[in-house]
Order: C-alpha cells, then sequence, then structure tokens
C-alpha cells in the first residue's frame, strides 16, 4: 500500500507501537477507528463488510470505505499513522460503537447533555475538550463527522473532515 | 449526474400542464366553492406551542398536531394521540408506546413480529411495526404500519440499532412523530433486497431476539398522506409570521393535505423546487454549493458551521448561533430541475431569542456543517408544500418542494 511505501520504518514502529497501545487500552476490543491506527481502519472495514480505497495527500491519508450497508465512511489518517478524524454519509448512521470506539460513551454522555438543553430536535454538535462529534441530515439522508481536535496535524482545517 | 432527473421533471411537469389545459378547466366549477367543499376534510390545525413534555422544559419552535388511530376495521379501537411533532424531514406515523393506550394489530412475518430501528440527525427510534387506520382531518390510511416506539414488549435493542435512542417522552419531546416527507417509504429498496443493505432498520423479533430482516415495500413504516383515498400527493404547512423581536407563546397553523387537489391548496405562484428521492436540493452560499432541504422536524435554521460562516456558536450552546447582531443570510435554493429562488432569513442571537415562556421564536440558527437545514423557523410566514416522490400534481411530478415568500 501507499502509505507503507511513504512512512517506511517510522510508521512501522508505530504501527507497532498502535497495536500495543490498543491492546491496553482495550483488550476486548481489536480496535476502533477514531484515535486509532491503520489496523482500526481494516477492523472497520471488515466489520462494516466493505471495500477500502485510499486517497495520499500532503498531510493525512484518506481511506475511504465503502460498507455493505451504503455508508460511505472516511477515514483520515495523519503522518503518524493515528486515526484523527471520521466522516460519513449514508442512508443510516454506521456502526457508531465501532467508528467512534472508546470515544462511544462519552458522546453517548454528552448526547443525553445536549437534548436536555436544546429543547428540541436538530442535528447533533458535540464539542468537548478532546472530541468534536457533529451529526445531520434526515431520514435516509444522515452525515456525520467525528474527529480528536489535538490529533488533527498542523494545517489541516477540520473543515476537510467530511 | 442529475442531469437526467432534471429533464425527466421538466417533462413531466410540461405533461403535467398539458394535461391540467385540456382537463382541470372544464366544467368542475359546478362545485360551490362557498360552501368550502372538503376545505374541512383536508386541513388539520397544527400549533407551535410548548410541547407535552415538562421534564424536558418548554419544546421551542415544534409544529404538533392530533392523531387518531385504531385498530384495523374497527371504530371502537381508537385513540386520539395529541402533541405529534410534524416533521417533514421524515416519513411513518411514529407513536410513543406510553401514549398509547388502544391495541392495534401486531405486524408479523413468518410468524415472527417485526421491529424496527429508525434513524434520525440526533438519535433513533426503536420499536415494533403494528398497523392501524389513522385518521387525520377527514382523511383515513388504512391498515398502514406505523411504528410504535420504546415498547415494553420489545425490551432488547439490537447492537447494530446504532445511535442514542429517543424512546421516552424526555427524549422525544413529543407523543410521537408524523412523518410526511417527500418519501413513501421510510427505507425503501435497500430494505426489500436480502444482505446487508438492510442491516440495522427492520428485524424480526421470535423469543430468542431481534434478528436482521428485509421488509417489502408495503409493508415499511410509511407516509401516511400517500395512503389516504384523496389528497394524496403531498402536504402544504402553512404557519404565520414570527417577528424577530416578538417572540409568540403558542401560533396556529393549518396542515393542509393534496396539492392542487382542491380549491383550498391549488399551488398559486409559487416557484417549484424539483429535489432528489429524499428531498434534498441545492443551496448556493457565498458562490458555494450545498445541499439544503426543509425540515418541520428542526427547531432552527441549522446550516454551515462558524468558519465558513462567520457567525459564533453561544458559549453556553454549541448547536446553535449568537452573533453579536442579528444576521441576515441570503442564499440561492436551486432545484433538480434548475429553477431557483433567493430567500434569506435572519440569525439572531440564541441566549437572547430564548425566553422560557415562548414556544414559536423566530431567527433561531445553528451550526451542520456542509448542509443547510431549513427547520421550522424558515416555515414561519411561509406555505411549505412537499410533494410526495412518484405522486402526480398540477405542478408535475413529486418529489419537489416548493414554499411562498413571506
Amino acid at each position: 500500500m501507499k502509505l507503507d511505501m511513504k512512512f517506511g520504518m517510522k510508521f512501522k514502529t508505530l504501527f507497532a507501537i498502535g497495536i500495543a497501545a490498543a491492546a491496553l487500552a482495550s483488550p476486548f476490543r481489536a480496535s476502533a477507528s477514531l484515535g486509532g491506527d491503520m489496523t482500526s481502519v481494516r477492523d472497520d472495514q471488515a466489520k462494516l463488510q466493505g471495500t477500502l480505497q485510499t486517497t495520499s495527500g500532503n498531510t493525512y491519508n484518506v481511506h475511504e470505505i465503502h460498507a455493505a450497508s451504503g455508508v460511505v465512511l472516511r477515514e483520515y489518517v495523519s503522518p503518524s499513522g493515528n486515526v484523527f478524524g471520521v466522516a460519513w454519509k449514508g442512508s443510516t448512521h454506521p456502526d457508531l460503537r465501532q467508528v467512534l470506539g472508546a470515544y462511544y460513551d462519552q458522546y453517548v454522555q454528552a448526547v443525553h447533555a445536549q437534548r436536555a438543553q436544546r429543547h428540541g430536535h436538530g442535528p447533533l454538535t458535540i464539542q468537548l475538550s478532546g472530541l468534536v462529534v457533529q451529526t445531520g441530515g434526515h431520514m435516509r439522508a444522515l452525515t456525520g463527522r467525528a474527529y480528536i481536535p489535538q490529533n488533527v496535524p498542523a494545517g489541516v482545517q477540520a473543515e476537510e473532515i467530511r | 449526474m442529475r442531469a437526467i432527473p432534471s429533464r425527466r421533471f421538466m417533462i413531466s411537469c410540461l405533461l403535467a400542464t398539458l394535461a391540467c389545459a385540456l382537463g382541470c378547466s372544464s366544467p368542475s366549477s359546478t362545485t360551490n366553492s362557498s360552501t368550502g367543499s372538503g376545505s374541512g376534510s383536508n386541513v388539520q390545525p397544527i400549533s407551535v406551542n410548548t410541547g407535552p413534555d415538562i421534564q424536558l422544559g418548554e419544546y421551542i419552535d415544534g409544529a404538533f398536531t392530533s392523531v387518531t388511530v385504531c385498530a384495523p376495521g374497527s371504530t371502537t379501537n381508537c385513540q386520539t394521540i395529541s402533541d405529534v411533532l410534524i416533521d417533514t424531514g421524515s416519513s411513518g406515523l411514529r407513536i410513543l408506546s406510553s401514549a398509547l393506550t388502544a391495541t392495534l394489530a401486531q405486524q408479523t412475518s413468518g410468524g415472527n413480529p417485526i421491529a424496527e430501528c429508525a434513524q434520525f440527525e440526533d438519535g433513533f427510534t426503536w420499536g415494533p411495526v403494528q398497523t392501524a387506520d389513522v385518521k387525520i382531518a377527514g382523511e383515513q390510511a388504512s391498515s398502514l404500519p406505523i411504528q410504535v416506539i420504546g415498547s415494553p414488549n420489545f425490551p432488547t435493542i439490537p447492537g447494530d440499532c446504532q445511535g442514542v435512542a429517543e424512546d421516552t417522552l424526555a427524549d422525544l419531546g413529543a407523543n410521537g412523530l408524523l412523518g410526511i416527507g417527500q418519501t413513501i417509504q421510510d427505507c425503501g429498496v435497500d430494505c426489500t433486497e436480502s444482505g446487508a443493505p438492510s442491516a440495522g432498520v427492520y428485524y424480526s423479533c421470535p423469543n430468542s431476539g431481534c434478528v436482521d430482516t428485509t421488509e417489502s415495500l408495503p409493508s415499511q413504516v410509511q407516509n401516511p398522506v400517500a395512503s389516504f383515498a384523496t389528497d394524496n400527493n403531498g402536504v402544504i404547512v402553512e404557519l404565520p409570521a414570527v417577528s424577530i423581536s416578538q417572540p409568540d407563546a403558542t401560533l396556529s397553523g393549518s396542515l393542509i393535505f393534496g396539492i392542487g387537489t382542491q380549491p383550498n391548496n391549488v399551488l398559486g405562484n409559487v416557484t417549484i423546487y424539483g429535489t432528489d428521492p429524499y428531498g434534498d436540493f441545492y443551496t448556493t452560499y457565498k458562490s458555494v454549493n450545498y445541499t439544503g432541504f426543509l425540515d418541520s422536524g428542526s427547531n432552527a435554521i441549522y446550516f454551515l458551521d462558524s468558519p465558513t460562516t462567520g457567525i459564533a456558536t453561544c458559549a453556553d450552546y454549541t448547536f446553535w448561533y449568537c452573533p453579536a447582531t442579528t444576521q441576515t443570510i441570503s442564499v440561492v435554493n436551486t432545484g433538480l430541475n434548475d429553477a431557483t429562488g433567493s430567500p434569506s432569513f435572519l440569525v439572531g442571537n440564541a441566549d437572547t431569542l430564548i425566553d422560557n415562556n415562548d414556544a414559536a421564536i423566530a431567527g433561531l440558527g445553528g451550526p451542520l456543517p456542509g448542509l443547510f437545514d431549513f427547520g421550522l423557523p424558515f416555515f414561519f410566514g411561509r406555505n411549505v408544500y412537499i410533494a410526495i416522490d412518484g405522486q402526480p400534481t398540477p405542478g408535475g411530478t413529486g418529489p419537489y418542494t416548493a414554499y411562498s415568500n413571506p
């Protein structure tokens, strides 16, 4: 893969560290995308029964998974091999527990807090210090994105995650 | 890619116009319009009010109405459900189990009950699919599949039903949702094919637990309007204007069934915006194209983000905008039929707009990256037309959307 060629040994080392870290953080789950590494991208691909397409850029790579459900999931991977953002579009949301991984519980808690404040329905804008999640659209045409602000590479605008 | 539906749409418009020119103005004028023949039968009063949930606090910018459901064929096993939210962003009637006392007919397949996980922008509803005769104004949809939300008989939410449940009054903020959008079914062909595309929507629920299943189009939860015997090609949502400086405690309006089917639902002089099957059109802001849609179930006009608009979100509400001074946002809406219009709307400071008393508040806006969700404040002072996918109207075959200018 292009990514392996580009980052060579450095990537492979981080790759190994990433696997170790993921194993420590979540012993019962192989990995999960957001905040994970390339193994998590492949894990998502497997879980979502999707095909994977990779686009290499100067500051990050985009791994686009076309899930069997019809949902298109884009995972944004930094040069250090970290998934710093995900974005999706489809007739349903993707498996958010899988996609948000370790951040899922934090997300659920924030959704409840937001509902109590909003006085009605509307797109979600979860903005925590270490996590941003936005979901919107309407029935049969849903979109969303999530990213870890601290992990977005320098010079990359959050708006590029879409 | 969209040139084909666009051309097809224009041809259907032309055909409809021709058909109308030939037949519509023929001797039907024998109808006495002063009697308002049928004027009541297709008009349902709606109200923007604080909604049914005290715990949640008052509902802001939601339009509610009542819907009567009966067990199929019964005139006695019936119940009128109040405080049902009108949602042009979805399709299908959904009623909270906690608000339902009438006994409806459980839908089954192969002897097993069917349940659904319906996904929305801010969560999902889970519960059994049941059939009911649904009565609104003088209209009736017979044996319509609807969703009963949060039934204690289906307590286990499947693992692949994703997001955060909206299965209680506190989470839903309404006794139900009346989905009257452009689509007929709430899932469509994706759910009819075996294999993964149907995963996570319809479930077969034997005692051993619920598993993904396919669901035929007529069995899916669907837009009640399309199942009416008459006035079944769409709806008009009519709400009076609201001043940004003077919110209203409540606001009364009408939900009118049918487009061009009665003297009270003519299209009039409005621009018709062809949409994709789900109700989406193009919205251009500062020369950039985005996706736009009209969604009465969203309680503000949600669009783009602070870096793009230059409007800050509120310090306390990340989901609303709080500009220092009221902003006028001008956009161009373009239909798939290439029709264009240039609406504008106001965005005020949510912190000062919300006063804990009023339910109808103009100028409420919030972020939604890459999209324009024209929520209920956009409906104030406009008549909004939603034409259902594949249904003929005097303005052409749906799906389309149209709105009068305030």
